[in-house]
């Protein structure tokens, strides 16, 4: 028979598989692309080599950081060694590996995105390198806030104590609280990314008009990270909410059923905002007269894009806290 | 953990509906956001056009969007009639 601290450093290590094997993903993605769309535009302009590798590296290292993040949660589970007062430990240890693991693959894809499109934009117009960073860092740095909220989720899983907390239907709370933020944050990710390769692109494009295209590219990514939120806000309330004990099936897996719902949800509509916005911030720099219409149009386009994450929120609200 | 026929049913119907409105909400999702991205485009080549261009959006948004509302209606009856 096993213990419960066998169960504990078992699920530790399965936690730390998924958070880097999960988390590598996005990285390498992104990092990849960035590094392509870097040979591309040396391809035109050799001599530029010095800005484009050095410009080439901090949007590399910035989409990294997503996969530091994942390693960070996979070395504090492989070494931790909690008192094994629990076993819901374990089911935490999954928990935070599922949630870090999975957040880190959206913005690791997301922030190489812009990262690849500065490289073309300096070689096209070198004398506006500067402008094109400072979006360029601004875009890959909030690509990476989903990632952050995976990792939030990841520490509370770690680190709260959970000897109050019934097993059943516990487990499945914890195991819903490292889903929903997980899976919400892939598409968030990658739509910020989106938009921020456009904003980039346009920047470079006509600088001239960067002030508007960043303005649109902040308020695109800011509802475009609306999901990923959604996510987050289940995963607190599955780690929060004082739970009855029950053994019974239903109990368990309407937890669980609300984490999936939450999380999956959080996909496709992080991913068509992005998309929403990226169009829009292509279209400001290139057309800033009409920025009030297509920043009204793109608004209207976000909220109905929207709907289906919102369903998947009001889903997961009943089942957490209706039945 | 004793499970029971009516609670076992309960509990995958509780995870059905988790499944299907998340699932479900995945494509809408992406088509709502092309479409929208598409008429932001189409706006800025042609902003006089803007009201029948924002028109056409919603309407095809709205259709892309009857999968995510037979996602969210199926949720619901596994929730409630099940």
């Amino acid at each position: 028979m096993l213990n419960t601290a066998t169960y504990i450093s078992a699920s530790s290590f399965l936690g730390a598989a998924l958070a880097i094997g999960f988390g590598a993903i996005g990285a390498a993605v992104g990092e990849g692309y960035a590094a392509g769309l870097a040979n591309q535009a040396l391809s035109f302009r050799p001599e530029k080599s010095g800005d484009v590798l050095k410009n080439m590296l901090v949007g590399q290292a910035i989409a990294e950081s997503a996969a530091i993040f994942a390693l960070v949660v996979a070395i504090l589970l492989l070494f931790s060694t909690p008192q094994p007062k629990t076993v819901l430990i374990a089911w935490a240890a999954i928990g935070a590996g599922l949630s870090m693991g999975l957040s880190a693959i959206g913005s690791g894809v997301g922030a190489g995105l812009p990262a690849g499109s500065a490289c073309v934009g300096i070689v096209r117009q070198p004398q506006n390198a500067n402008k094109v960073l400072t979006t360029m860092l601004i875009g890959s740095a909030v690509c990476q806030t989903p990632a952050i909220f995976g990792m939030v989720i990841a520490f509370l899983l770690l680190f709260l104590d959970f000897s109050n907390m019934p097993v059943y239907p516990g487990w499945a709370a914890l195991l819903g609280a490292g889903l929903a933020t997980g899976l919400a944050a892939g598409g968030p990710g990658v739509g910020n990314g989106l938009t921020s390769r456009e904003a980039v692109t346009g920047v470079a494009r006509n600088p001239e008009t960067g002030t508007e295209t960043n303005r649109v590219m902040l308020i695109g990514l800011s509802v475009g990270q609306s999901t990923a939120i959604y996510g987050f806000l289940i995963s607190l309330l599955l780690v929060f909410t004082g739970l009855e004990k029950s053994t019974s099936l239903s109990d368990s897996f309407r937890l669980l059923g609300a984490g999936l719902s939450s999380g999956f949800g959080g996909i496709g509509p992080g991913v068509g905002l992005g998309v929403v916005a990226a169009y829009a911030c292509k279209w400001v720099a290139r057309r800033p007269e009409a920025t009030g219409i297509l920043t009204r149009t793109m608004l209207v386009g976000m909220a109905v894009t929207e709907s289906t994450s919102i369903y998947a929120l009001i889903v997961a609200l009943l089942l957490v806290i209706v039945f | 953990m004793n499970i029971a026929g009516p609670d076992f049913i309960k509990g995958l119907a509780f995870l059905g509906a988790g499944i299907a409105m998340g699932l479900g909400a995945i494509g809408p999702g992406v088509g709502e956001g092309f479409a929208a991205g598409k008429a932001c485009e189409a706006i800025g080549r042609k902003p006089e056009e803007a009201g029948l261009l924002t028109r056409t959006m919603l309407v095809g948004q709205a259709v892309s969007e009857s999968t995510g509302i037979y996602s969210l209606v199926v949720a619901l009856l596994l929730l409630f009639v099940v």
